[in-house]
């Protein structure tokens, strides 16, 4: 790792974090906004009461502005990919290919169809196949993500391949191993998830602001009630696969779940840290606050006396647990890669004994490969800091949430959401946190795997093309030109057709 | 496919100034996504220094060999 330029990789990390968090406030909102439209559209077409069509129309708009503004802006990320990321990409071959792929074709298309049919179609096709349009295109804008969570969740467990030393390609050999393992099923559950409660706070958020000006009263309490129930649903499942990921990230990714907990010393009936601060102490007194004991063993393996390991433990080794120090894995990844560059050679000058004697020493070692590439054995420690108040910030927006869909769902079943203005003034900013918890969600995934693009195969670092940095980092502040100037244009249209309100709605994108 | 055609131009046609404002940005965003970023910023890296997967993947090789 001491020939590629640490400024060329932190620029180019820099810049596909902007560009993918810039993404992914467009994302969620998509995802969310998307069902609760197809619901109230379903209220409407099984009742015909106009006031429903009426809060169907206006919802509908708000989510193609957003819709509007977010198209596209994910392309980028591809471009990235092919640019920076030149490696990588070639090193993944069609594993990250096929999905991408089946998501542009499928998907793609299902949503672009639809969403015309959806925002053209009032009165001009039948009000059933109205009806479906609208779920096709939130079944299609759900399906888009589902294919690339599955490429993101190969990066961080790969599975289902086999690297090809002739064509330097990762080979895809069971696809189902890849679209369905646990890590892409609870990816994808709690990334949706998480997003249809962005789109219920959103709808909560403005409903509320009515409330509080007393404007649109009827419309604002329904649609806080659809939006209640809808965001109580996806908090309550976000916890459960919330769970089931973190049960996944101790058995596939056992350094994240260390950073995101800040536990540095191993232990059996491991407490969960619940909530205070983390000093900068490498061992288990680095962290001040509240302990849940034995919880994070029951989190991690479902098991109160299993033993979880720390940071510690997985750079040094602990024999006892049977987890190899950093240093040894190191060793076996450089065994790897000479092992790959003595197989090329000894293929070329025709030598068969050797080359297949190389392959094997190559494929034995390969689970290791991306240890090769570090000279010291902390660089496998992501950023604990960062990590883990995101994990924290993002849990204890998490349980806010359900609270709060609580409160508000009570509130409406009992005909009291005007009455407490501290409840409609939590609900109007509480789109902010379903945010951040959203944002914060991506950068424990994508920090706390760190310092990977695949998990122990491929380093970031290696993962790079070799380009001028400033070309980079002119790219970055290009894109963090575009996307301002894009998220303004969005805050200011929303809050335009917002402020004008459903009485003025009805209009098609 | 005549009726979808005039679907589809009744529904530009009918569009709100608000809808034609949004439509006007997202021209916009692409012209500047496909044919400004990705044309001028974004070349991809491989296929601009080599012709052949070969040579692609004979490169690779040698950044994964050497790094």
């Amino acid at each position: 790792m001491d020939h590629f330029d640490i400024s060329l990789v932190d620029w180019s990390r820099a810049q596909f974090a902007l560009t993918a968090m810039y993404h992914w406030i467009f994302v969620p909102l998509t995802l969310g906004l998307s069902f609760i439209v197809a619901f109230m559209h379903t209220i409407y077409y099984r009742t015909r009461d106009e006031k429903w069509k009426k809060m169907t129309k206006f919802w509908m708009k708000l989510f193609g502005i957003n819709f509007a503004i977010g198209v596209a802006t994910g392309i980028i990320l591809e471009f990235e990919f092919g640019t920076n990321w030149s490696n990588y990409s070639w090193f993944v071959g069609d594993i990250f290919g096929a999905p991408l792929a089946i998501e542009g074709i499928l998907a793609f298309f299902l949503e672009s169809t639809f969403i015309a049919v959806m925002f053209f179609g009032w009165d001009r096709v039948s009000e059933k196949f109205h009806m479906v349009s609208s779920w096709l295109v939130a079944f299609g804008s759900n399906l888009s993500a589902l294919w690339i969570l599955i490429a993101n969740a190969w990066m961080q467990n790969p599975v289902g391949m086999k690297f090809n030393p002739d064509t330097v390609r990762n080979e895809m050999v069971d696809f189902f191993e890849i679209a369905l393992s646990p890590t892409a099923v609870f990816k994808f559950l709690h990334t949706v998830s998480q997003a249809y409660i962005v789109g219920a706070l959103f709808v909560v958020a403005v409903s509320a602001w009515y409330i509080l000006k007393n404007r649109h009263l009827l419309f604002a309490k329904k649609s806080i009630l659809i939006a209640s129930v809808f965001g109580l649903l996806a908090s309550l499942f976000v916890a459960f696969t919330g769970d089931s990921s973190a049960y996944d990230v101790a058995q596939t990714q056992p350094m994240k779940l260390a950073a995101m907990e800040g536990l540095y010393d191993g232990e059996e009936k491991a407490d969960l840290n619940a909530l205070g601060f983390l000093n900068n102490e490498k061992n288990n007194s680095n962290f001040k606050g509240v302990r849940l004991p034995g919880l994070l063993s029951v989190l991690a393996f479902k098991d109160v006396n299993a033993f979880v390991p720390g940071i510690n433990d997985l750079v040094n080794g602990n024999a006892e647990q049977g987890i190899l120090p950093a240093e040894t894995r190191m060793k076996k990844g450089k065994i790897s890669i000479q092992a790959l560059a003595d197989y090329k050679k000894a293929k070329n000058e025709g030598n068969e004994e050797m080359t297949s004697l190389k392959l094997k020493e190559f494929e034995e070692n390969y689970s290791h490969f991306g240890y090769g590439y570090f000279e010291n054995k902390e660089d496998i420690v992501p950023n604990v800091h960062l990590t883990f108040y995101s994990f924290h910030i993002m849990v204890g927006l998490g349980l806010f949430f359900i609270l709060l869909f609580a409160w508000l769902l009570y509130a409406s079943l009992k005909d009291k959401i005007g009455k407490s203005k501290l409840l409609l003034r939590i609900s109007v900013w509480s789109f902010l946190f379903g945010l951040i918890a959203s944002e914060l969600g991506w950068v424990v995934a994508e920090v706390g795997r760190q310092p990977w693009t695949i998990q122990n195969i491929l380093p970031v670092g290696v993962s790079t093309s070799h380009l001028s940095v400033g070309s980079v980092q002119t790219t970055f502040f290009i894109f963090l030109a575009l996307f301002t100037i894009l998220l303004i244009a969005e805050v200011k249209i929303l809050i335009t057709q917002i402020k004008k309100g459903p009485e003025e709605g009805g209009s098609h994108v | 496919m005549k009726k979808v055609f005039y679907f589809y131009i009744d529904g530009f046609k009918n569009m709100s100034r608000h809808s034609v404002r949004l439509w006007i940005i997202i021209l916009v965003k692409l012209f500047i996504i496909l044919f400004v970023l990705r044309i001028f910023f974004f070349p991809d890296f491989l296929n601009s220094k080599f012709e052949t997967d070969k040579e692609k993947g004979d490169y690779v090789f040698e950044q994964l060999i050497n790094n």
